[in-house]
């Protein structure tokens, strides 16, 4: 097919286009589109300047009904029923008492620490049905991207945009280019979500999505859970992308239906009415587009210090020098020397120290599930987890806490040696009491491998529940293929 | 927000590729309630080692580039978190420009919000640049209004930039204040949307 001309009232519109469309309040002149924002989500350690900026206005918060507030990147995992006032980091500590005063302020909805419902924001926001199809969904985080995969258009703002969308309830936005990746074929048993977005953006690079939204489709995306989509959804940041998106189905509906914010009765076959037109038309145009064919993926980790360093964990580590660029073979060479590894080697040669099963990627139920099947074919063989490793397992909410625990998979991780802590960000980001020593080597299942990420000379491998649960009981990174 | 329309003084050179906001500014500096002070966490694992000791051999640890006030930096500057620290630290140390093939899309617009310039140039105007900022004692020349870096030999590059934004950064205007002119749209706007979705 050849390239078309622009013409507007004929071509079909993407599903970001119809989201956009929908909440223009204004364009003005110089081309810039005030954009309304169905929900705002916050946390303690982006919103304290915001609500400092009102206050020195004078102006008030224009929507406290639509904003959401919840307590997640610096609090501890475990003690969380002494109450923030027993937090031992003085700093954290402030953080999370200015943010009780700033929603109480403000009349905010909010989940404290300890509350049931609290949890990491982009585990709460779906969970409690407040997440929903054809919404503009932002939060001071850019991980806010995992909301795309209820078919909103949802991505992470700064501080002073956080200011923005308290008084105006509207972001000052330029639009994005459109961009489709298309999974296809049935993956083999032990490869799911968490390699889709890896194998993706090893292909696209980390700036590969920059500029773009990206809309997922395909056989592969319709056979996922929510939970894999989200995890989709959250790392297309990773792969530089301002948001990405999948169009809500009949798995989106039944995961929405009957969470407290759902609409009810009535309500609810006019809402789905309403949203069953959030799709792509099929001529739609597509500024760039790629397919990726996840029948050949193998399970897929990180070796370096960028998401974009994926590599299948049948692999070796590949040698600075292959690469096409000065630059990449600068920051591989600088890469491999962080994460203390020898081109060539296998990967599964890397003995971990540390295992964490936790952040917005992968904390729900559904990723504790997975990673408790490996637990329990191991366990079956007599396994536990390997001697000098220290595994940790966060829940990504209060609720995924409680739900997992009627599973009995608290017992099962603990039985095993695996720590089952409280629910938070935890040792994604160390921000709070968890993280990594100096030179400690951690299989992940967050969402960054950038350098001192989850604690000053810390190394990470990033890839599934699954993958990282295996390497719990190996002592190195292991293919999660010889445990099922 | 601060006015950006010329800027003249030293830059360094950061040839490394994909330098994401952990490196701008690592976690332990996001516990602060304020915007100010954070320049001393700029770069920190870069700048100091593990007893706090100035790693000497980091180019802003160098004399030459004391008061630097732009960075050259490798492609896709900016990546990674959202954290607005970012272009806050980069501020307080000093810095208002930087020069880079691209940049992440949360950072670039939190520079904007800041009157901190993010300059795209293509990669081989990039590298030239880093190689007449090696050694110091320099001065560049940024100038938005003609949309052009100016490097110590004289030679000149252009650079593009979105005409909204530059008007923005020239007159440093506050965005809240320019969208709370459309007050009545917004309202009008909720009015409407109530009325379209009365499930929500």
């Amino acid at each position: 097919m050849g390239r078309r001309p622009y013409m507007p009232a004929i071509m079909g519109k993407t599903l970001y286009d119809k989201i956009w469309d929908a909440h223009v309040v204004a364009t003005e002149p110089n081309g810039e589109t005030i954009l309304y924002i169905d929900l705002h989500l916050i946390h303690e350690v982006t919103s304290p300047q915001a609500f400092a900026g009102l206050r020195a206005n004078h102006r008030p918060l224009r929507r406290p009904d639509l904003t959401l507030a919840v307590a997640d990147h610096n609090i501890p995992t475990e003690g969380q029923a002494l109450g923030v006032d027993a937090v031992a980091d003085e700093e954290a500590r402030i953080q999370l008492q200015t943010l009780a005063r700033n929603v109480k302020d403000n009349a905010i909805e909010f989940f404290p620490m300890g509350d049931v419902r609290n949890g990491i924001v982009h585990v709460v926001g779906p969970e409690q049905g407040r997440t929903q199809p054809g919404m503009t969904i932002v939060c001071g985080d850019s991980h806010t991207s995992t909301h795309g995969a209820f078919g909103a258009l949802a991505h992470g703002i700064g501080t002073s945009e956080v200011e923005h969308v308290f008084a105006t309830q509207t972001l000052r936005q330029e639009k994005a280019k459109n961009m489709r990746v298309n999974f296809v074929g049935t993956p083999v048993p032990g490869v799911g979500a968490k390699d889709f977005a890896l194998a993706m953006i090893g292909e696209i690079g980390t700036g590969g999505g920059t500029g773009h939204v990206i809309e997922y489709a395909g056989p592969a995306i319709a056979a996922l859970t929510m939970e894999g989509r989200m995890t989709l959804c959250n790392l297309s940041i990773e792969g530089g992308a301002k948001a990405g998106i999948i169009a809500p189905d009949a798995t989106t509906f039944a995961y929405i239906q009957g969470k407290p914010g759902a609409p009810k009765g009535g309500a609810w076959d006019l809402a789905v009415a309403d949203w069953k037109g959030f799709f792509s038309d099929p001529d739609a145009r597509f500024d760039r587009e790629i397919t990726i064919d996840v029948s050949k993926l193998d399970p897929t980790v990180t070796w370096g210090t960028s998401p974009e360093d994926a590599m299948p964990v049948t692999g070796r580590v590949p040698d600075p020098d292959s690469f096409a660029t000065e630059d990449k073979r600068a920051s591989a060479h600088r890469a491999l020397e962080y994460m203390g590894l020898t081109a060539g080697q296998p990967i599964t040669d890397a003995a971990v120290q540390r295992v964490f099963i936790g952040s917005c990627t992968n904390s729900r139920i559904e990723d504790l599930r997975q990673a408790a099947e490996v637990v329990k074919a191991a366990t079956a063989k007599g396994l536990k987890v390997a001697a000098g490793v220290r595994a940790m397992v966060v829940p990504g909410s209060g609720l995924v806490k409680e739900e997992a625990e009627a599973e009995g998979l608290d017992k099962l991780f603990l039985d095993a040696g695996f720590e089952w802590r409280e629910p938070g960000c935890s040792m994604c980001l160390g921000m709070n009491p968890d993280k990594l020593g100096n030179g400690e080597r951690c299989a992940s299942t967050s969402n960054r491998n950038f350098e001192g990420r989850q604690g000053r000379g810390g190394r990470t491998h990033l890839m599934s529940p699954a993958m990282a649960a295996a390497a719990a009981f190996a002592g190195h990174i292991a293919d999660v293929r010889e445990f099922l | 927000m601060q006015k950006f329309d010329r800027l003249d003084g030293s830059a360094a050179p950061l040839p490394i590729a994909n330098i994401d906001t952990d490196q701008i500014i690592p976690k332990q500096f996001l516990k602060t309630v304020d915007r100010e002070g954070l320049g001393k966490g700029l770069f920190y694992d870069f700048r100091f080692d593990f007893d706090g000791q100035e790693k000497p051999d980091f180019v802003l640890n160098q004399p030459a580039y004391k008061g630097v006030k732009m960075l050259i930096a490798g492609d896709n500057f900016g990546c990674g978190s959202s954290r607005e620290h970012a272009p806050w630290a980069l501020m307080d140390f000093g810095v208002r420009c930087v020069i880079s093939s691209s940049f992440a899309d949360i950072f670039n617009n939190n520079c904007f919000q800041n009157g901190l310039l993010p300059v795209v140039l293509k990669p081989d105007e990039v590298h030239a640049l880093m190689a007449e900022a090696k050694g110091g004692n320099h001065v560049f020349s940024v100038d938005l209004e003609s949309q052009t870096v100016t490097a110590p030999s004289g030679q000149t590059f252009h650079f593009q930039i979105d005409p909204a934004r530059k008007e923005k950064m020239l007159k440093g205007l506050d965005a809240i204040g320019e969208t709370l002119e459309h007050a009545g749209e917004i309202d009008r706007f909720e009015q409407k949307r109530r009325m379209t979705r009365t499930w929500a």
